[in-house]
């Protein structure tokens, strides 16, 4: 198992991810894109660690990026509640109040 | 020769599960094969020696974020609607970009030499390790991440909570 092949997971998945934001409405499934992009990232860290003789500093970026998406999600879910709220829908082409 | 067969399932589980949580047209389908996304990962990560960083994934992303994702598909669907499904738009532009985007990136990968350190390493448990690093060297980020938690936390209590 050589470091493309990790390389190559983490593409797709970043692909998707990017995917997921671009063609659903949800807001809560663009949340979900995010989440697949930042494992993608992930993926990379670790794999380039281990292969550069298991250098714990991308262990540590990566635990730093499960952090983040953690507040992230908290925050944006919080959002997309009160978009909700507001709104009666999370739709992200139905949301469009500035336009008026 | 079992570290390739484990590779190429996990692979194949994370792959496959992201492929249903951008295509399937039902939110709760994709918030639970988001689930088998995270699993692949962590099981990546295990190959690649980062037991700790998979423990904390499954930990976080599944115990937490996904929690939180799953009530979040709840809470924001009426209860009398009974519609569960969330149309796509725009499939085949994104299809066709995503694709070429994707077609660089591993063509990238692939050509490219990366320099490696060679030598496999062969330890085991690396949490000690990372605690070290975590209080010596990144001391500060951790001190931050800590902030930035407290501070997520309180702000999205904030926001969420009912208006009166």
């Amino acid at each position: 198992m050589g470091l493309t092949h990790y390389l190559v997971v983490s593409a797709i998945l970043f692909s998707l991810g990017v995917l997921a934001l671009t063609i659903r409405r949800n807001a809560v499934l663009m949340l979900m894109g995010i989440e697949l992009i930042l494992n993608a990232a992930n993926i990379n860290f670790i794999a380039f660690a281990y292969y550069d003789g298991l250098k714990l500093q991308g262990h540590v970026v990566a635990l730093f990026v499960i952090v983040l998406a953690a507040a992230e999600a908290a925050v944006a879910l919080a959002i997309v509640l009160h978009i909700y709220k507001m709104n009666n829908t999370v739709e992200a082409d139905q949301i469009n109040k500035l336009r008026e | 020769m079992e570290i390739a067969i484990l590779f190429y399932v996990f692979a194949a589980l994370a792959v496959i599960s992201g492929f249903v949580v951008v295509f399937s047209r039902s939110v709760i389908y994709a918030a639970f094969s988001l689930l088998f996304t995270f699993l692949g990962v962590a099981g990546l990560y295990v190959l690649l020696n980062a037991d700790f960083v998979a423990v904390a994934q499954i930990m976080v992303y599944i115990g937490g974020i996904l929690i939180l994702m799953v009530f979040g598909v709840m809470l924001t669907r009426k209860a009398t609607d009974a519609e569960v499904q969330a149309p796509t738009m725009k499939t085949i532009p994104a299809l066709i970009v995503v694709g070429l985007v994707m077609g660089t990136l591993v063509n990238v990968f692939t050509s490219a030499t990366w320099p490696t350190s060679g030598m496999m390493p062969d330890i085991e448990g690396t949490t000690m390790e990372i605690g070290e690093l975590l209080l010596t060297t990144f001391i500060m980020p951790f001190e931050l991440a800590g902030i930035l938690l407290l501070a997520a936390i309180m702000g999205a209590a904030f926001i969420a909570r009912r208006q009166e």
